[in-house]
């Protein structure tokens, strides 16, 4: 899931319960376009730090250990009509340390990045892991991994956004922002510019080091038109997909070109009419699908859910036990085939190595219409042995381990999982041609499913309705509720590669204590036959 | 509940066998007090503001009946704002060494001198007084891994011992502090102490599932062991749910099912949006609906960081000293929350912004309330709440862990999940029943919340769940 306000809270809940209790200083947000303030060891000295901290952990009893030396950087500036609102650059750089001792983890980071302070976490890893083994039940197993003594990778950007001036930056917003307040109609413009870096390093007692470089950009860009009574407001935001690329990609969306059309959007609504409840056709956009997909396939489908290993926070899974839907369960129509990878260039999850050290491969979760696997890390992929070995293929790790930062321990995180296109070469205005009475949904907007992943209700940012082929007026307090199975199998029509294209979220929410992942949806606009659309305009 | 009757603790901490909080992991007054003054010398700028924040978070996590995950983080972090005019920018790291603190404070002036003027930049704040918070529990501090597994045992033991139940669960203990100050005088301090735990036990069947959760500074006011048994309680009285139609219901919130909701309207209380034609508080025509009744007269809604329930940080994040608010008083909207900018342009006074929420409890009991019931639904707490309308506040979400139906004054069965469409501000307009209130433990945007049991009619409830 996105989280709870949207995760608003960037780190999760851990960070945010720290700041809340005064810990942390959430008031001083941070950027610049320089070099950070905390800088990485040279790279043989991040070498021999995480030597230390695995030699550390195993003398100290560890049967098996991991350590990530990683430095976190983020930059913002964020603006409101013709005036800079923040301007800031954050930096964090440490050492997180997971120890396995008789089949029980713990876990132990530090910031003080010498070898007493990397040999430090790596005890305290195991003392945690020893404390708790007098809760232990089940011993951890992990699944088989190739080692990588020398690997690195870079995700796929070509202009490094840290780079560019921030008045550079700055300016580009304001113009932005201008041209959308020429606008009639338009009081009110937010946007912003996030671009994150991280240095990820990796080490295990299996024999990897791995470094790796990955880079995101975000621009947050939200319209909004009050009506002259002020009776009514209304907003459109979203347009622009977050990414795993860099500056080029801020270059490519044209912001001052499409500001007015987004203005234009929010007007409309304020006049749009409000919906009639009823069953619709629905020909949902891939720039609003991506959201539906990343609820009702992809948090489902994490093995970690479908065993319990959430229920206290995000949930469980209808997708559940392994051995009653696996090659059993009837997700959706025959032609509907989703993938998850992490390589697939340009998503936000696409990485070359996950945070136990295991290159990914592309798997299909959904095949012929029929769920076929689960995403996995190593300690999971033993549970699913049964249906592997069924299948004549190795117990191997997807390779979903991750963790946002540093500090925080990896566990199961989502790749990208898309809906891969259809066979014919058909796209949005197809679909729209072939339906009689239905709404088309633009983008994405309010967004709840239950804790296994059944029931939810999605809105959107710009509504259509449709009339014998032919998109008609805007329509507005637009919401959809369905129940994920049978809306998967409701869906009669998709598009074709052409019209494929990723939608993206800097802040998927999950675990305990909470992070905050990035991830991406690729799919195509496809049709859902007769959906419950429901009225949101409630009067006070 | 004590800590020996809690967990079996008692023990002395050297026998425990593992540390607690690791030495200097929190900033001390005197060293943040220092470690300001040093950037403060170092600064060329015309204002120069600096945050300083830091501590050690530790926590043990169970689900499907075994560990999970269990670690400790010690970390901190600088902030530097610089001031040239108008300009203003940000840098921030967590490496607290000399060398580093020079980088930022170089950076973040080199980045100022890039940005633009900010016309509403506010020169920062002299030196303030501030009474002392006092959300800092040593006891907690002290917590170790032991004692953190021996808790989850709690309901681990019982949970396995039992044969037909499933316990996750999730500890977490902090302790930290922050420090703001800057070049005009200003130097604020506060500690703080955190013990969280939340419960959740399903039945082996699948069809059963119940939740219990509380916070607090002082890990040995969390009684663990009775919060496990009414997780295992509810698991067992919400097996086989049956399906009711949805529809407007009278509804029993627990605490913690109230707080999901009406802490929301803490993101909705600015003057600016309200002033501004944006907001569920604008008045059709202009202005804001201050003063007037937004709900029923019995409500109110406060903040205050020296309220014994709350314990919040007592400066909001530019260093102004917060006090008690009241948000909504007898039903009325008493105030909404002012910047020291928007202030200043209104003419009123800056009053930092609802970072803690408390709503003044009644007297009615819960079993009070089931008995007064005819009809009516009992909700342990709400899931994924999602704005859906601004102009009102509307939110979703889902019924989750403990839903029951009340027949003539009793539970009679547990009932299948529902999804909701309701506002906040509505259901304050329907309130029959106040009980008394707890602090929250399962808020997912931290800090404190403070809210009482509630019964409420005409709660709309739009759709079924089949999720356990």
């Amino acid at each position: 899931m996105k989280t709870r306000r949207d995760f608003l809270k960037q780190g999760g809940m851990a960070a945010a319960a720290v700041a809340a209790s005064g810990v942390l200083n959430p008031a001083h947000a941070i950027i610049s376009t320089r070099p950070g303030a905390a800088e990485m060891p040279p790279e043989d000295t991040v070498r021999e730090l995480m030597m230390t901290a695995l030699n550390t952990a195993r003398s100290a009893g560890a049967s098996y250990s991991d350590v990530r030396i990683g430095r976190y950087r983020n930059s913002i500036v964020f603006t409101r009509e013709q005036q800079i609102v923040n301007t800031a650059d954050t930096d964090s750089i440490g050492a997180g340390v997971r120890a396995l001792v008789d089949g029980t983890w713990g876990f132990g980071a530090t910031k003080t990045l010498t070898r007493d302070g990397v040999a430090a976490a790596a005890r305290e890893a195991v003392a945690i892991a020893k404390a708790n083994r007098i809760a232990r039940d089940q011993p951890v197993q992990l699944a088989p991994v190739q080692s990588y003594p020398n690997a690195t990778w870079k995700s796929s950007f070509t202009i490094d956004p840290f780079t560019i001036p921030v008045e550079q930056r700055a300016e580009l917003l304001l113009k932005a922002n201008a041209e959308a307040m020429k606008v009639k109609g338009v009081q009110f413009v937010n946007s912003g510019l996030f671009f994150v870096k991280e240095d990820r390093n990796f080490a295990s007692t299996e024999g990897s080091v791995i470094a790796q470089t990955i880079v995101r950009t975000s621009v947050p860009f939200t319209v909004t038109a009050v009506s002259a009574d002020r009776s009514d407001f209304q907003t459109r935001g979203g347009a622009v997909a977050p990414i795993g690329r860099g500056w080029e990609y801020v270059l490519e969306q044209d912001l001052v070109g499409n500001a007015p059309k987004w203005a234009e959007e929010a007007v409309q609504k304020l006049t749009a009419k409000s919906v009639d409840v009823g069953r619709y056709d629905l020909v949902l956009h891939p720039s609003h699908l991506w959201l539906t997909i990343h609820e009702s396939i992809g948090h489902p489908t994490e093995l970690d859910r479908a065993m319990g290993y959430e229920a206290n926070y995000a949930g469980t899974s209808f997708v559940s036990p392994p051995d009653k839907v696996l090659g059993k369960l009837k997700y959706g129509p025959e032609f509907m085939n989703v993938r998850g990878d992490r390589s697939e260039p340009g998503a936000c999850a696409t990485i070359g190595y996950d945070d136990e050290g295991v290159k990914p491969e592309d798997f299909l979760i959904i095949k012929n219409g029929m769920f076929n696997d689960y995403q996995t890390t190593r300690e999971q992929a033993n549970w699913l042995k049964w249906w592997y070995d069924s299948k004549n293929t190795p117990v191997r790790s997807h390779g979903c381990s991750n963790a946002d930062s540093w500090s925080s321990v990896q566990f199961q995180r989502m790749p990208n999982v898309s809906l891969l296109p259809g066979t014919r070469d058909i796209g949005w205005n197809d679909l729209i041609s072939a339906t009689d009475r239905g709404i088309a949904i633009i983008g994405d907007g309010s967004f709840s499913i239950d804790q296994q992943r059944y029931n939810a209700q999605f809105g959107g940012q710009v509504f259509y309705e449709i009339r014998n082929g032919k998109i008609g007026g805007m329509l507005k307090d637009v919401a959809y509720q369905m129940r994920t199975p049978d809306f998967w199998n409701s869906m009669d029509m998709i598009g074709g590669a052409k019209s494929y294209q990723l939608g993206s979220s800097f802040n998927d929410g999950k675990g305990q204590p909470g992070q905050s992942n990035a991830v991406s949806h690729g799919c195509v606009p496809s049709r859902f036959k007769q959906i419950n659309v429901i009225n949101t305009g409630r009067k006070a | 509940m004590s800590r020996s009757n809690s967990t079996g603790r008692g023990e002395p901490k050297r026998l425990l066998g593992n540390t607690a909080i690791p030495a200097g992991a929190i900033i001390t007054r005197e060293q943040a007090q220092s470690l300001i003054g040093r950037v403060v010398r170092m600064s060329k700028a015309d204002e120069v503001i600096v945050g300083v924040g830091g501590g050690y978070q530790s926590d043990v996590r169970f689900a499907n009946n075994q560990m999970s995950t269990a670690g400790g983080v010690s970390n901190g972090q600088v902030s530097v704002t610089s001031v040239f005019g108008k300009k203003h920018a940000t840098t921030a790291t967590n490496d607290l060494s000399d060398e580093s603190l020079k980088r930022v404070v170089e950076q973040s002036e080199a980045l100022t001198k890039l940005s633009p003027d900010d016309p509403e930049w506010l020169p920062g704040l002299p030196s303030q007084t501030y009474m002392p918070g006092r959300g800092y529990v040593e006891a907690t501090a002290e917590v170790t891994a032991t004692e953190r597994a021996r808790a989850a045992l709690t309901a681990l033991e019982p949970a396995r011992k039992a044969g037909d139940l499933n316990a996750a669960g999730f500890i977490i203990v902090s302790a930290g502090a922050n420090a703001l100050g800057n070049s005009k005088g200003l130097f604020a301090y506060n500690r703080a102490t955190i013990a969280n735990y939340t419960v959740t036990v399903r039945t082996a069947d699948g069809t059963g599932s119940g939740w219990a959760g509380a916070e607090h500074p002082d890990w040995r006011q969390i009684d663990f062991r009775k919060l496990s048994a009414t997780a295992i309680e509810k698991a067992r009285l919400s097996r086989n749910p049956v399906a009711i139609e949805p529809g407007r219901y009278t509804v029993i919130l627990e605490p913690q099912a109230v707080g999901d909701l009406v802490q929301l309207i803490g993101g909705s209380l600015g003057a600016r949006g309200a002033d501004e034609g944006r907001s569920a508080f604008t008045k059709a025509g202009g202005g804001n609906k201050m003063g007037e009744k937004i709900v029923d007269q019995r409500v109110t809604i406060i903040s205050d960081p020296f309220d014994s329930q709350l314990l919040a940080q007592p400066y909001d994040g530019q260093g102004l000293p917060l006090s008690r608010q009241a948000w909504i008083e007898n039903g009325v909207l008493k105030q909404l929350a002012y910047s020291r900018f928007w202030a200043q342009k209104q003419g009123k006074v800056a009053n930092g912004g609802a970072t803690s929420l408390k709503m003044i409890g009644g007297t009615t009991s819960t079993a009070d309330m089931i008995k007064s019931t005819p009809r009516g639904i009992l909700v342990t707490r709400l899931w994924y709440l999602r704005q859906v309308d601004p102009r009102t506040i509307l939110f979703t979400g889902l019924t989750r862990d403990g839903t029951f139906l009340i027949e003539n004054g009793k539970i009679t069965k547990a009932i299948k999940n529902f999804r909701f469409n309701e506002s906040p501000l509505f259901m304050l307009n329907n309130v029959e029943a106040i009980g008394p209130s707890v602090r929250i433990a399962g808020t997912e945007g931290g800090g404190p919340v403070v809210m009482p049991t509630l019964k409420v009619k005409d709660f709309n409830f739009t759709s079924l769940s089949d999720a356990v």
